[in-house]
């Protein structure tokens, strides 16, 4: 019962932190028609920054600046790179953003270092919140867990309540039709885009001292946040929520799963000194994603909630 | 008068292929036109190329300014709106709410406002809160229609609002047009037929072969079978 609360709460705060990354990605998905390779680096520009601001100034104004930082960033990545390169189609967004990447991991080694930052949880967070069978449950985490929700309540109130949502829905998917109407679709997309990496920066800013902060954690994160856009359905948002959180799960519950492939066949015959019996369920963990995303390309290529075809 | 929208030598190209050779138009304030011609000799090129979605060359001024090659949110803003033949509607998107994305600023009225709007036409109050896309072709092209004036423009290009619907559809949407008019909007208006297009537009231009070949009245083009059969009969 213990394990079930912990891993369902943990999966449900990771699975937020996917979802922060995963919205951004598949809203400028619907955008450009190319998945942004370069999407989970903003995550991590958003940690650095972070770091940055707070060892400055604290961890407060480092929550509100830097994913701000970040999406100026974002904008002005699409404004003056994505914007020109669009023009020559999918295959030159495509290598932009995965040159994109490479370039901005670089440029963090540089100015941050190979190795990880010593980007803390703020001490005024920093203590355990309940005690739950008779282990302590940390209140960051649940911190995490109110800004998760509140950015997305955020999110879904300006798509689906004001007039500036409606047009960027409109846009994302008739965008000609939109600039017709007298919207400016130039500045909405780069809008989109801003706000789509302040989001992923924002998720840097509350994931990287829950998790690490190091040149590494663009990539580690990047791969599972395309499964999240693609298991969901490209360019759906309730679908990249959905995919977020059942990820989020899968993996939690996976890892805690105290078992081996012995103790699951043993009835067959498996021992526990074999190589296959070894394995433990746990180990399978990082495997489990990409796996959904083989399977779901056979069976569903349109995702669980997607309009279109890959 | 000044012409509101005045085409000088404009020229047009698919790939390599020449589409627009030289059309010359004007259309005056309030004026209702109708531009008639076969498939394919360019007449929604033409449409296409005033709203900047194919590259234009030549010259065409709105209002006196230049516009072409500009991006179509400002063509837009100097008051030209576009119904474009595809009838672009936001399918997922509420009746109310297309004609909400048609305002273009919330601070300045047009000349009609949504309840108006969906007074005007029962149809459309009827499924004011359904999603468009579920929508008959008459009531989509009713709604593009409406959702292009709520940006309350000056001169509306209309390109084939009547393809593929049903004779009474056909004769609603041509009484429509004709609100329009009255209200003192231009209509440059793309039309396949002709009793539509005869009835409403106070003058005709025939287009052939990527040009004009023949302009006047619709009474004028009446008793002109010659160019009815040159141009228009397949």
């Amino acid at each position: 019962m213990e394990t079930v609360v912990f891993s369902l709460l943990n999966g449900v705060i990771y699975g937020l932190l996917l979802f922060m990354l995963s919205s951004g990605l598949t809203l400028i998905f619907s955008m450009m028609g190319v998945l942004n390779f370069a999407h989970a680096s903003f995550y991590m520009l958003g940690a650095y920054f972070a770091y940055t601001i707070s060892s400055v100034s604290g961890f407060w104004l480092a929550l509100i600046f830097a994913p701000i930082l970040v999406g100026l960033v974002g904008a002005a990545t699409e404004r003056w790179g994505l914007r020109k390169v669009h023009a020559n189609g999918h295959v030159a967004e495509l290598l932009f953003t995965f040159g994109l990447a490479y370039l901005i991991d670089e440029v963090v080694k540089i100015i941050w270092g190979r190795n990880s930052v010593d980007y803390r949880v703020p001490e005024l967070l920093d203590f355990p919140l309940f005690t739950l069978y008779g282990t302590q449950y940390p209140a960051y985490r649940i911190f995490i867990l109110f800004v998760a929700v509140a950015m997305l309540v955020a999110l879904w109130l300006l798509l689906k309540r004001t007039r500036a949502g409606l047009i960027i829905q409109a846009a994302l998917t008739h965008p000609e039709m939109v600039g017709h109407l007298g919207h400016n679709v130039p500045r909405i997309f780069m809008t989109v885009f801003g706000v789509g990496c302040a989001l992923a920066g924002l998720a840097g800013v509350i994931g990287g001292n829950y998790l690490v902060t190091d040149p590494a954690m663009a990539i580690s994160i990047g791969p599972i946040v395309f499964v999240v856009v693609v298991v969901g359905g490209l360019g759906s948002l309730e679908g990249a929520f959905i995919a977020s959180l059942l990820l989020g799960l899968l993996q939690t519950f996976a890892v805690s799963i105290d078992a081996s492939f012995a103790d699951i066949f043993g009835w067959l015959g498996l021992g526990e000194t074999t190589e296959v019996g070894r394995i433990t369920i746990a180990s399978l963990a990082p495997m489990l994603p990409f796996l959904m995303l083989v399977l779901i390309l056979m069976v569903r290529p349109r995702g669980l909630m997607g309009d279109r075809d890959i | 008068m000044e012409p509101m929208l005045e085409v000088r030598d404009l020229n047009a190209f698919y790939g390599k292929s020449h589409v627009l050779r030289g059309v010359n138009m004007e259309i005056m304030p309030g004026e209702v036109i109708a531009l008639l011609g076969r498939n394919g000799v360019g007449r929604s090129t033409t449409a296409k190329a005033i709203m900047g979605e194919v590259a234009p060359r030549g010259s065409i001024k709105f209002k006196g300014q230049e516009i072409a090659g500009l991006e179509s949110y400002r063509i837009a803003h100097l008051g030209l709106g576009y119904v474009p033949e595809n009838r672009d509607i936001f399918p997922t998107m509420t009746v109310r709410q297309n004609l909400v994305l048609g305002i273009k600023d919330m601070k300045t009225p047009g000349r009609w406002s949504i309840e108006q709007m969906l007074e005007m036409f029962p149809n459309l109050k009827a499924r004011a809160d359904n999603p468009a896309g579920v929508l008959s072709g008459g009531e989509k092209q009713m709604l593009t229609m409406c959702r292009t004036l709520m940006g309350d423009p000056d001169l509306i290009i209309i390109d084939e609002p009547t393809e593929g619907l049903a004779p009474k559809i056909v004769h609603q949407v041509g009484d429509t047009i004709a609100e329009i008019a009255k209200a003192g909007v231009a209509i440059l208006l793309v039309e396949q037929k002709l009793s539509i297009a005869l009835r409403i537009a106070a003058r005709v231009y025939v287009m052939g072969h990527g040009e004009m070949v023949w302009s006047g009245t619709p009474d004028e083009f009446r008793e002109r079978e010659d160019v009815r059969r040159e141009w228009l009969e397949v």
